[in-house]
């Protein structure tokens, strides 16, 4: 069964046709040409498919094309505002906080939603943020120091 | 994954009619966090897809005369609601646990019923709080005992065409407190080896137990009520000998099988310690010396 649904992708609209069993993922990488998202276990667990869905982080491995008909989403290639890095990009090229990259997305998107709701995190708070994203590279401490030094960063601007 | 038909009803009896005549096997879905990763490892394989995250009647999260959580509200609106922070800290506790914040932006209390994992985190301290189940059928409403719903593993007392619509939970009682621990080898993101939800009412003079309810989640095929411990408490005087004796009953509700998250001996054990400990916090919370 297919079915026509709108998606507002990173502020631009665009429309697709998707099988009931298509998941939101496949739809923005295949079809919409967003590889940012990646499928890493694609059953909610590494956190590698990571968007956030009209305002939540979501796993975007774990929602149906269809069940986001209408919806906002925001992918990595929609975090930097007008060419210029978010303060957590900028914070995890400075501090080496990715080797591979491949989870590297959902990371910043966690990281991002994270500061948003608690621009100030403690240790413990930016671990548990991130406990539903899996990195087999870093482990995890060169990550820790990027969020804590985006939350700097940004607390320095606001 | 195999073929479906997906539906978004906005009308509850739509989305009841869309469950009863269906030809096939039909699932709701909620947040999908349990029920995608299942179809796509062909452990579903609906033919019909219902979403009712549209339906007004399952997206209601209200306090007044007990907490109303309609059954596709996401355990993230849930844990932040001011009421459920205050008034049943164990549900917020629990809700917060299910999973990563990804999958509590998505997951709902609801599927957490109705998906019917033993270990399901958020229904211990539901059935503790006294929880009551709204379901919608092709014959009408019915409301039941919220720890009564459950069959088996992955299985409830839902007939074809019903609709869990909300979680009712009574205004909690003065005098009370309740808790909500699991455990998991990690410090994140696992599925509970075991957990217990406990709900306690001391009397006014705060001296003896007036009513308890102890719930133990994957130590049986379903989550379990300790109805030994319970009765054991009540009247008695709550202190270190007695939340020890009430752990060593609780035991004896649950009838765990050892797999590779632990042995049925090691949840034994687990579900004396997790008692003992959630029946203190409980009292702490009445007393108002825990948050």
């Amino acid at each position: 069964m297919k079915q026509a649904i709108a998606l507002n992708v990173n502020g631009e609209l665009h429309d697709a046709l998707v099988d009931s069993r298509e998941t939101l993922l496949d739809t923005l990488r295949y079809k919409l040409g967003h590889m940012g998202p990646k499928e890493g276990c694609g059953n909610g667990n590494c956190g590698a498919c990571t968007v956030v869905l009209n305002g939540a982080v979501v796993n975007a491995c774990l929602v149906f094309a269809v069940e986001a008909a209408g919806a906002d989403v925001t992918t990595v290639e929609g975090v930097a505002a007008e060419g210029n890095l978010h303060p957590v990009q900028q914070a995890f090229i400075e501090h080496g906080a990715l080797q591979c990259g491949f989870c590297t997305p959902g990371f910043i998107l966690s990281a991002k939603a994270l500061l948003e709701r608690n621009p100030n995190p403690s240790e413990p708070e930016i671990r548990l943020a991130i406990s539903g994203n899996l990195c087999r590279c870093t482990g995890y401490d060169k990550i820790v120091r990027a969020i804590q030094a985006a939350s700097q960063a940004l607390s320095q601007t606001a | 994954m195999d073929a479906f038909e997906y539906a978004a009803p906005q009308h509850l009896q739509d989305a009841v009619a869309l469950l009863a005549e269906a030809s096939g096997e039909a699932r709701p879905l909620a947040g999908g966090t349990d029920l995608i990763a299942q179809m796509k490892e062909n452990r579903r394989s609906p033919s019909l897809v219902v979403d009712v995250k549209k339906v007004p009647e399952l997206n209601v999260l209200s306090y007044e005369a007990g907490l109303h959580i309609g059954a596709a509200v996401s355990c993230t609106h849930i844990a932040g609601f001011e009421p459920v922070r205050v008034h049943y800290p164990a549900l917020a506790e629990a809700c917060a646990l299910v999973g990563s914040y990804q999958i509590q932006n998505r997951a709902a209390l609801g599927g957490n019923f109705c998906n019917a994992a033993p270990s399901a985190d958020a229904v211990p301290p539901a059935v503790a709080y006294g929880a009551t189940l709204v379901i919608a059928g092709p014959s009408g409403r019915r409301e039941m005992p919220a720890e009564d719903f459950f069959v088996g593993p992955g299985q409830t007392v839902l007939e074809k065409g019903e609709v869990l619509v909300e979680i009712v939970l009574p205004s909690p009682p003065p005098y009370s407190g309740a808790a909500y621990l699991r455990f998991i080898p990690r410090e994140e993101m696992d599925i509970a080896v075991a957990g217990v939800g406990s709900f306690v009412q001391l009397s006014p003079d705060a001296r003896t137990c007036e009513q308890a309810r102890i719930v133990l989640a994957a130590v049986a095929p379903t989550p379990v009520r300790a109805k030994e411990a319970e009765a054991f408490l009540t009247g008695r005087a709550l202190d270190e000998t007695t939340l020890a004796q009430a752990g060593e009953l609780a035991a004896q509700d649950a009838s765990p099988i050892s797999d590779v998250r632990g042995s049925a001996a090691y949840r034994i054990e687990l579900v004396k310690v997790l008692t003992r400990r959630t029946l203190g916090t409980a009292l702490e919370r009445v007393r108002g010396e825990a948050a």
